[in-house]
């Protein structure tokens, strides 16, 4: 096993036994498990989920990452002390701390799913797979942002601080702004520049991907419902697609020159 | 002649606008114990992280058993670290903390573990490292320094956490280790202690080595009784 497998597997042996991962995974299990049970099932039950996914599991990624992080920071250091190059140590770190998050939502979300979509409630394959997928994306984006964070914020506090305000922007926070500048400069055409808005806010994309799959665009935001019409189905999924994976890789690509050049 | 086990060369390291190294040149002799003695802020820290590679210096050059130290990663193999407060992960066990650490170093030279069994370490190794006291994890850090045989060790404050009892367990290891080749750098506060364990003294002051030499020609050099006064009197020296 090269050196990053074994970083990621005693991360892994240390995170299965984390209380915070086991939360989470009890939290989405809960909220799943009721709103498909008592919110009427079928695809009422998954516009629900979607807000589950689109603001809870960023939120949850961005916060224990960067938690994580500044809690192993002594534990970094010696591990960098070790021979184990700093290519392989990040690697082994964001592998080591993203695969226990997505099999926490694989399990939270994906599991009632599974079952409720083979006894009870009929849910389209096609979504329930983008529905999941989707989830496992924003892991991997917010889990590189609490990276980008914690590699730029010394002060714990600041660094934890950082990753709540860019939960509350990217989920909260941005459409709201969206429309504002809808509604200031409403005379002008804006259909190019709410797309490039949209390209910049991974939850907006995720929204976007998964409102494709219901039709259900006006309930869903005003950037969901311009991306609908301007894309149609196909197109505008791979691009929310590939901007998604922009977003993954883009801030990992940064970590990685930032983790190396870093004192510890 | 051999060559030092560590050497530095005009190392230079600041921190925004502070200057922390200014122009280090230090040749560490191999087989001895050297202590790093000098204030807070005086650049110890950012001395032996340079020398761990988790620190890079901004100017010089700094040479490990003779190779230089160049963002390389394998000449660690032959160093045993041992922080000022060690953190391993919470719910890994002890025994999970010495298998990683196998597993990433290999244990070719075979392990060294009089530690463990000296600090009675064996029944503490299957408990989570959150239940263990500040003491114990102290001393789990010690038996992972010396597990590898390590042919350099830096010590950075390593008895603070230690009891006495525990805390002459560990200065016998290091002098038996020193006996039997390795080299030692030894950061510490504690001065009777390195009175105790150092053959050298690097004295380092606002960034800059103001002695190196062996103990003992310190103390002749400043006339005084011990080291302590000696190390007091060189600081009073600088700041006059």
């Amino acid at each position: 096993m090269n050196t990053a497998g074994k970083v990621v597997r005693f991360q892994l042996h240390d995170l299965v036994r984390n209380r915070w991962l086991l939360g989470y995974t009890i939290v989405l299990l809960g909220l799943t498990t009721a709103l498909l049970w008592l919110g009427g099932g079928g695809e009422r039950a998954i516009v629900s989920l979607l807000d589950v996914v689109l603001i809870l599991v960023p939120l949850a990624s961005v916060m224990f990452g960067t938690l994580y992080l500044y809690n192993a920071r002594e534990f970094i250091e010696l591990l960098l002390a070790q021979p184990v190059g700093r290519p392989a140590m990040f690697t082994g770190l964001y592998v080591g701390l993203t695969a226990p998050l997505v099999c926490g939502f694989g399990l939270g979300i994906g599991l009632p799913l599974l079952v409720s979509s083979a006894t009870t409630v009929s849910i389209p394959a096609r979504a329930l797979i983008i529905l999941l997928a989707t989830g496992v994306l924003l892991t991997l984006i917010f889990t590189a942002v609490a990276f980008l964070l914690a590699l730029r914020f010394e002060d714990r506090a600041r660094g934890l601080g950082a990753a709540l305000a860019v939960w509350l922007g990217f989920a909260v926070l941005y459409d709201g702004l969206v429309l504002l500048v809808v509604l200031t400069f409403g005379d002008y055409p804006l259909e190019s520049p709410l797309l490039a808005l949209t390209m910049l806010n991974p939850v907006d994309l995720g929204r976007v991907l998964l409102l494709l799959q219901f039709d259900i665009a006006a309930l869903m935001g005003y950037t969901g419902a311009v991306f609908q019409r301007f894309f149609g189905d196909a197109l505008g999924m791979a691009t929310a697609t590939v901007a998604l994976l922009i977003w993954v890789v883009l801030p990992l690509t940064i970590g990685l020159r930032w983790f190396r050049r870093r004192d510890f | 002649m051999t060559s030092p086990a560590v050497e530095a060369v005009g190392l230079s390291k600041r921190f925004g606008t502070r200057e922390v190294l200014k122009g280090i040149d230090l040749r560490i002799a191999p087989g001895r114990v050297t202590g790093l003695v000098g204030p807070n802020a005086a650049g110890k820290s950012t001395l032996i992280k340079i020398v761990l590679g988790l620190v890079r210096a901004d100017l010089g050059r700094l040479a490990v058993h003779g190779e230089t130290v160049n963002g390389k990663v394998e000449y660690r193999r032959a160093i045993g670290y041992m922080p000022q407060a060690a953190k391993f992960p919470e719910n890994l066990t002890g025994r999970e903390v010495l298998r990683m650490l196998r597993d990433l170093r290999g244990a070719d030279g075979g392990l060294d573990q009089e530690l463990i069994e000296q600090f009675r370490l064996e029944p503490e190794l299957d408990k989570p490292i959150r239940t263990l006291s500040g003491g114990t994890r102290q001393k789990l850090s010690a038996a992972t320094t010396f597990l590898f045989r390590p042919s350099l060790l830096i010590l950075d404050e390593p008895t603070a956490g230690l009891d006495p009892v525990a805390s002459g367990i560990f200065k016998d290891k290091v002098r038996r280790a020193r006996d039997a080749g390795a080299t030692v750098l030894l950061a510490s506060h504690t001065l009777s202690e390195l009175e105790e364990l150092a053959d050298d003294i690097v004295f380092l002051l606002e960034g800059r080595v103001r002695y190196h030499g062996p103990l003992a020609s310190l103390i002749e050099l400043t006339g005084l009784a011990n080291l302590e006064r000696a190390v007091a009197s060189l600081m009073r020296e600088n700041a006059a």
